[in-house]
C-alpha cells in the first residue's frame, strides 16, 4: 500500500497539481489579455473601452464568459457533428499542452524534456488541425473558405518559424528550453540575431492567425472565417485557444530572444526579482506589441502574403542561417 | 515498469484500431483524421523508446506539413462514397498481394538478424554511450559516417520537388501579376499629370 502510494498515487497527485498551478493562472491571463486587448485598442482609438463591469470594466472577461456559457449551442444541419464538437476541442487542448515545457524561471518546469523546442514547434504546427477541421465539418462556404486559407497560410510560416529556430539553436547548441534561456546570461539574442527576431515576430502573428494576417477570419469578405458556424462555448473554445495560443507564442519569443526568466542586467535590484515575475513581463511585453500591431496595421491581401512567406522571409530566413552558422564556425564560437 | 508496459499497450492499441480505421472509414477525411491519431501514437511509441527526436520530428514533418496538404486536397475532392465503397471487391487482390509482399519482406529482414547476428553490425552504426543525447547522436552519425548518403538523400528529395514544380507548373496568358519593386519604385512624377482643365470644355 505504502510503496502503490510513494510509487504510483503521490507522483500522479503530484503531477496534477503542477498541471492546475500552469493551467488556471494561464485561464486568468487569457481572460485578462480580452480585456486589455479591449482597453488598448480602445486607448489607441481615443475611446473608453470596457468601464461598467466592475471597478475599470474588470469583471467584463467573466461576464462575457458567463454570457457565452449560458447561450445554446447550434449544431448546423448539414455538419458533421463530431469534426465540429471535436475542432473546437482540439484547438484549446492544443492551446494549454504546449505549456508543459515552457521554463518558467530556473528549475521551474513541468517537463524538463531534451526536444523542448522541436516539442513547441510540433505543437504549435497542429494548431492548423482546429481550424481546418473546424472549416470542413461547418459545410459552409465561408467557414470552409477561411479553413483553407489558415492551413495554406500557417503552413507557410511555419517554414520560416523553423529556420529562424535552427538560428537560435545554432547560438545555443541545445534544444532543450531551459538551456535555450541560460545560453543568453551574457547577451540576450535579439541584439546579435535582430532581424531574425523580426521575422519570428511577423511569422508568430502569421501562425496565430492575428490582424494583419488574420484572413482566416476575414470578416470583411468571409463574415468570420472558420468560426462562423460556432456558437456558445463551442466558440468560447476556439476563443479561449486562439488567446492561449498567442500567448504561447510570446512566451515563445520571449525564450528564445528576450532571455526567458532573466532580468536585463544581473545586478541589484533587478535579481532581487524573482525569474516568473521577469517572464510574465517580458510576455506582456511582446502581447502589447501583439495589440499594437492590430490597431496600427490594414490587413494583407491573401496573395501578399504569401508572397511574404514564400519569398521574403524563407530565402532572408535561409541567408541568416548559413550566415550565422559561418561566423559561429569561423570565430571558433561554437556552443561545445 | 508497469506504466511503461500500460503506456505501451495503449499507444499500440490505438495505433493499430486507428490504422485499421484509415483503410474502413467510409468518409475520406476521417480517414485522414485517423491518419493523423495513428502518427501520433506511433510517436509515443518512439518516445517510450528513449527516441524523442524521431517522434518530434515524425509530428513536426508528417503531421504538421504531410497531413495537413493531404487533407487538403482530401477536403476538395467531390467524392461519390458508394462509388468508393463499391471497388472494394475488384481491388482487394491487388491490394491484398502487395501488403502480403510487404508483410513477407518485413519479416524476411527481421529474420535475417536472428539467423545471422553478425548482419546487424554490419547494417547498424555502433550503439552512441548513454549519456548522449539521441539528437546529438543522430547528428554525429549521419554528417559523419553517413554523411554521402544523407546528402544523396537530400538531393533526391531536391530533384522530386523541382519535378513536381515543373510537372504542375503552366504559363497561363493574360495573368496580371503585382511587380512590388516595380509598384515601390514609381514617382509621383511619371504618374500623375497635372492639367489644367477648362470649365465645360473637357480634357
Amino acid at each position: 500500500m505504502v510503496e502503490f502510494w510513494n510509487g504510483y498515487a503521490w507522483p500522479t497527485i503530484w503531477i496534477v497539481i503542477q498541471i492546475v498551478a500552469i493551467i488556471v493562472p494561464l485561464l486568468v491571463a487569457v481572460a485578462y489579455l480580452t480585456y486589455a486587448e479591449r482597453k488598448v485598442l480602445a486607448a489607441m482609438q481615443l475611446r473608453q473601452g470596457p468601464n461598467l463591469v466592475g471597478p475599470f470594466g474588470l469583471l467584463q472577461p467573466f461576464a462575457d464568459g458567463l454570457k457565452l456559457f449560458a447561450k445554446e449551442t447550434v449544431i448546423p444541419s448539414g455538419a458533421n457533428r463530431v469534426v465540429f464538437v471535436a475542432a473546437p476541442m482540439m484547438t484549446f487542448f492544443l492551446g494549454l499542452v504546449a505549456w508543459a515545457v515552457i521554463p518558467f524561471g530556473e528549475g521551474i518546469v513541468l517537463a524538463n524534456i531534451n526536444v523542448g523546442v522541436l516539442y513547441l514547434f510540433a505543437i504549435s504546427s497542429l494548431g492548423v488541425y482546429g481550424i481546418i477541421m473546424a472549416g470542413w465539418a461547418s459545410n459552409s462556404k465561408y467557414a470552409f473558405l477561411g479553413g483553407l486559407r489558415s492551413a495554406a497560410q500557417m503552413v507557410s510560416y511555419e517554414v520560416s518559424i523553423g529556420l529562424v529556430i535552427i538560428t537560435v539553436l545554432l547560438c545555443v547548441g541545445s534544444l532543450n528550453l531551459t538551456d535555450v534561456v541560460l545560453a543568453q546570461r551574457t547577451v540576450w539574442f535579439f541584439i546579435p540575431l535582430f532581424p531574425m527576431f523580426v521575422v519570428f515576430f511577423i511569422s508568430a502573428l502569421a501562425e496565430t492567425n492575428r490582424a494583419p494576417f488574420d484572413l482566416p477570419e476575414g470578416e470583411s469578405e468571409l463574415v468570420g472565417g472558420y468560426n462562423v458556424e460556432y456558437s456558445s462555448m463551442t466558440f468560447a473554445l476556439f476563443f479561449l485557444g486562439e488567446y492561449a495560443n498567442m500567448i504561447l507564442m510570446s512566451a515563445m519569443t520571449v525564450i528564445l530572444f528576450l532571455g526567458g526568466w532573466l532580468p536585463p542586467l544581473d545586478v541589484p535590484p533587478l535579481n532581487w526579482i524573482p525569474g516568473p515575475i521577469w517572464f510574465a513581463l517580458k510576455i506582456a511585453l511582446v502581447l502589447f506589441f501583439f495589440l499594437w500591431v492590430r490597431a496600427t496595421v490594414p490587413r494583407y491581401r491573401y496573395d501578399q502574403l504569401m508572397r511574404l512567406g514564400w519569398k521574403v522571409f524563407l530565402p532572408f530566413s535561409l541567408v541568416w542561417v548559413l550566415l550565422t552558422a559561418g561566423v559561429l564556425i569561423a570565430f571558433d564560437w561554437l556552443p561545445k | 515498469m508497469i506504466v511503461q508496459g500500460l503506456a505501451f499497450y495503449m499507444f499500440a492499441a490505438i495505433l493499430v484500431a486507428s490504422a485499421v480505421m484509415v483503410i474502413s472509414a467510409r468518409n475520406p477525411v476521417h480517414s485522414v483524421l485517423f491518419l493523423i491519431l495513428s502518427f501520433f501514437n506511433a510517436a509515443g511509441l518512439f518516445i517510450l523508446i528513449g527516441a524523442e527526436f524521431v517522434a518530434m520530428i515524425l509530428v513536426i514533418v508528417y503531421v504538421g506539413a504531410v497531413a495537413v496538404l493531404f487533407l487538403f486536397v482530401v477536403m476538395m475532392l467531390d467524392i461519390d462514397f458508394r462509388a468508393l465503397r463499391s471497388g472494394l471487391l475488384r481491388y482487394l487482390p491487388i491490394g491484398g498481394t502487395v501488403g502480403l509482399i510487404l508483410l513477407v519482406e518485413l519479416a524476411v529482414v527481421l529474420g535475417a538478424w536472428a539467423v545471422a547476428p553478425e548482419a546487424t553490425t554490419g547494417v547498424a552504426a555502433p550503439l552512441p554511450p548513454p549519456e548522449i543525447t539521441n539528437t546529438r547522436a543522430i547528428g554525429q552519425l549521419i554528417y559523419t559516417q553517413y554523411v554521402y548518403l544523407f546528402q544523396a538523400s537530400g538531393l533526391i528529395l531536391f530533384i522530386a520537388m523541382i519535378g513536381a514544380i515543373v510537372l504542375t507548373l503552366r504559363e497561363r496568358e493574360g495573368v496580371r501579376r503585382q511587380n512590388i519593386t516595380r509598384q515601390v519604385s514609381r514617382r509621383r512624377e511619371e504618374v500623375v499629370a497635372v492639367r489644367k482643365v477648362p470649365t465645360r470644355g473637357g480634357v
